[in-house]
């Protein structure tokens, strides 16, 4: 079975197609890369995926179940996880506040439980924590727990991002520009974690422009240009795509 | 001295004074403005868990207060309903129509949200203005009774319907305590942080925006019905759109999104417009720039503000105390290297 797929996945803003009749399949247990040049679609791809914009045509299949129509949360239930290019946390809350909260997801209490206090509450708080403290300890910041959120680097915000995303407890997670705006070592570092998600069976879907990390690491690329898939296939076919590099470089590939 | 005014410290301290408070003074108008502040409390809390919480700032909540206080007045002078069955169902009519208002106005986010709870409150300050046959319009609603005693414990006296409103106070202040720092309050404030994120991690925002919205109408007309109760005469005024300005200046100078802001700030401005009262109509000359200056330096209002000074002296302390274990290990270094090359 294919683990997740795009069949003629478009999505039109007025008249203006950001992206056009994609059929993409992720590959299960491998890095797969989504690039493309600015504007291309790629962030709107993803928006779509995880069903934060409806697509005008177009269906999402995940295990073989069309999620199409599912609003976030439920794609996120079913194991679907995302990060954002600007990572949103709360300044003012602990490392380890912000994490806690991303397994929520998995627990059941409600509002009469925290009322009373009921026994259920304080062992799902407990699980919480401690599947907190276990992606904080795998993304490497277990030291940083109790560190304010405000006071983090550009790369340790992008690692709680991520430790945010795996305490969901998924099986993909998309990731759109985790290495953007952290410099060389610590994209390496960013890279080492993702190969780890994977050697973890957590199957990785990233975008990114930094094309020597992308070709390093990635199992599979798509390109997208345009709202158009221009290429997709292993990162060395992709290197001397003759489509991919007129679009990056310009030139007249459609003339 | 920040250490001591932590949020379990000051609730504490609140405790005991209010609890000693009508013990030490015999001055029954002192005790009477306590009481009303004490009633504003709780809304505010309500206002708090909303717009603090889940950052949704419902301008609508001054309506909800005057819904459960009219709900009481009718229930009980017309309808010559048993005081508590009353005060039951004002709160279920309240939250009932917290739910209906709540589904509408929450699909609409941000200022957009901010404005149309606002015309929803004047709207509900209309109905009831012009509603005669039911509230009796301007002329207002007499004889609301005063809350029927258990046995021996009667609500008749001042210092007697003070315990009370404190008592449902606290009830309040425990019920937000727990919210707060449960999995459910920890949704709230995700939403508030950012709804897109809160999604992705699997938060059904719209259910917890809802809930949220009812259960802080429900707060309001607690605090509507209590004043009801107290006060015994309601005119359509307590409905006015100044009013949900009232609770948010409490709100906004003690601390939004914080648990012991509403206590802070609803004491200190009415103490403070108390004691201000011999300016008349000149006090807001004192209260406008002392408000426009909170605003702007301490956004999160005086609790915010020292909270924030505390975590910044910490920090600074754990630098210092970590500097000091670096030179401490280095000179044990050195020690050792000195043993060695001895």
């Amino acid at each position: 079975m294919i683990f997740l797929e795009t069949k003629n996945l478009t999505k039109k803003f007025g008249g203006n197609v950001a992206v056009n009749n994609v059929d993409f399949t992720v590959e299960k247990g491998k890095i797969n890369a989504i690039i493309g040049p600015n504007g291309a679609g790629k962030s709107t791809f993803f928006n779509l995926i995880s069903g934060f914009h409806s697509p005008s045509s177009g269906q999402v299949i995940f295990k073989g179940q069309d999620i199409t129509k599912l609003p976030s949360n439920k794609i996120a239930e079913l194991g679907v996880a995302r990060t954002f290019q600007t990572t949103n946390l709360f300044d003012q809350a602990t490392v380890l506040d912000n994490v806690i909260v991303g397994h929520r997801l998995r627990t059941k209490s409600n509002l009469f439980d925290a009322i009373l206090r009921t026994s259920r509450l304080k062992r799902e708080e407990e699980q919480c924590r401690e599947k907190a403290m276990e992606v904080l300890e795998f993304v490497g910041l277990e030291h940083l727990a109790g560190k304010l959120a405000g006071g983090l680097t550009q790369e340790e915000k992008k690692r709680t991002a991520f430790a945010l995303a795996l305490a969901t407890d998924p099986e993909i997670v998309f990731l759109d520009e985790p290495a953007g705006g952290v410099n060389p070592s610590e994209t390496d570092g960013l890279a080492e974690l993702m190969q780890k998600m994977v050697d973890k069976g957590i199957t990785v879907c990233l975008i990114e422009h930094k094309m020597q990390m992308i070709m390093r690491i990635a199992h599979k690329i798509m390109v997208l240009n345009y709202g158009e898939k221009i290429a997709e296939g292993r990162p060395d076919e992709i290197r001397n795509n003759e489509t991919v590099i007129k679009a990056y470089l310009g030139g007249s590939a459609s003339a | 001295m920040s250490a001591v005014l932590n949020k379990r410290n000051i609730i504490i301290l609140f405790v005991l004074v209010s609890l000693v408070f009508p013990l030490i003074t015999t001055n029954t108008y002192l005790i009477h403005v306590m009481t009303l502040a004490f009633i504003w409390m709780i809304g505010v809390y309500g206002l708090n868990l909303l717009a603090g919480y889940t950052g949704y700032l419902s301008l609508a909540h001054a309506g909800f207060f005057a819904i459960g206080a009219y709900g009481l007045g009718i229930l009980t002078v017309k309808a010559h309903m048993s005081f508590w069955l009353a005060f039951v169902l004002s709160l279920l009519i309240t939250g009932l129509l917290g739910l209906i208002v709540g589904l509408i106005a929450l699909r609409s986010k941000e200022h957009f949200f901010a404005i149309y709870t606002l015309c929803l409150g004047y709207i509900i300050y209309l109905v009831i203005d012009k509603w005669e046959s039911l509230t009796e319009g301007v002329r207002g609603l007499i004889g609301i009774p005063a809350p029927q005693g258990f046995g021996p414990i009667k609500f008749e006296t001042e210092k007697s319907h003070y315990y009370l409103v404190l008592f449902f106070l606290l009830l309040v202040i425990l019920v937000m305590y727990r919210i707060v720092h449960s999995l459910s309050g920890r949704s709230f404030i995700a939403i508030r942080n950012s709804e897109d994120l809160a999604l992705t991690i699997g938060i059904s925002t719209a259910r917890n925006k809802l809930t949220v919205f009812v259960l802080s109408t429900l707060f309001a007309g607690l605090s509507g019905a209590l004043y009801a109760s107290f006060v015994r005469f309601i005119g359509p005024d307590i409905g006015n759109t100044a009013v949900i300005f009232d609770m948010l200046t409490y709100l906004i100078v003690g601390g939004i999104g914080t648990l012991t802001g509403p206590l802070i700030g609803t004491l200190l401005v009415i103490w403070l417009s108390q004691l201000l009262q011999d300016f008349q109509q000149y006090r807001m000359l004192i209260f406008g720039p002392l408000l426009t200056l909170l605003v702007i330096f301490y956004p999160r209002g005086i609790v915010g503000g020292v909270t924030d000074i505390y975590r910044k002296r910490m920090a600074k302390k754990e630098k210092q105390l970590a500097g000091k274990k670096d030179s401490y290990i280095q000179s044990d270094l050195g020690a050792k290297n000195q043993v060695k090359e001895g």
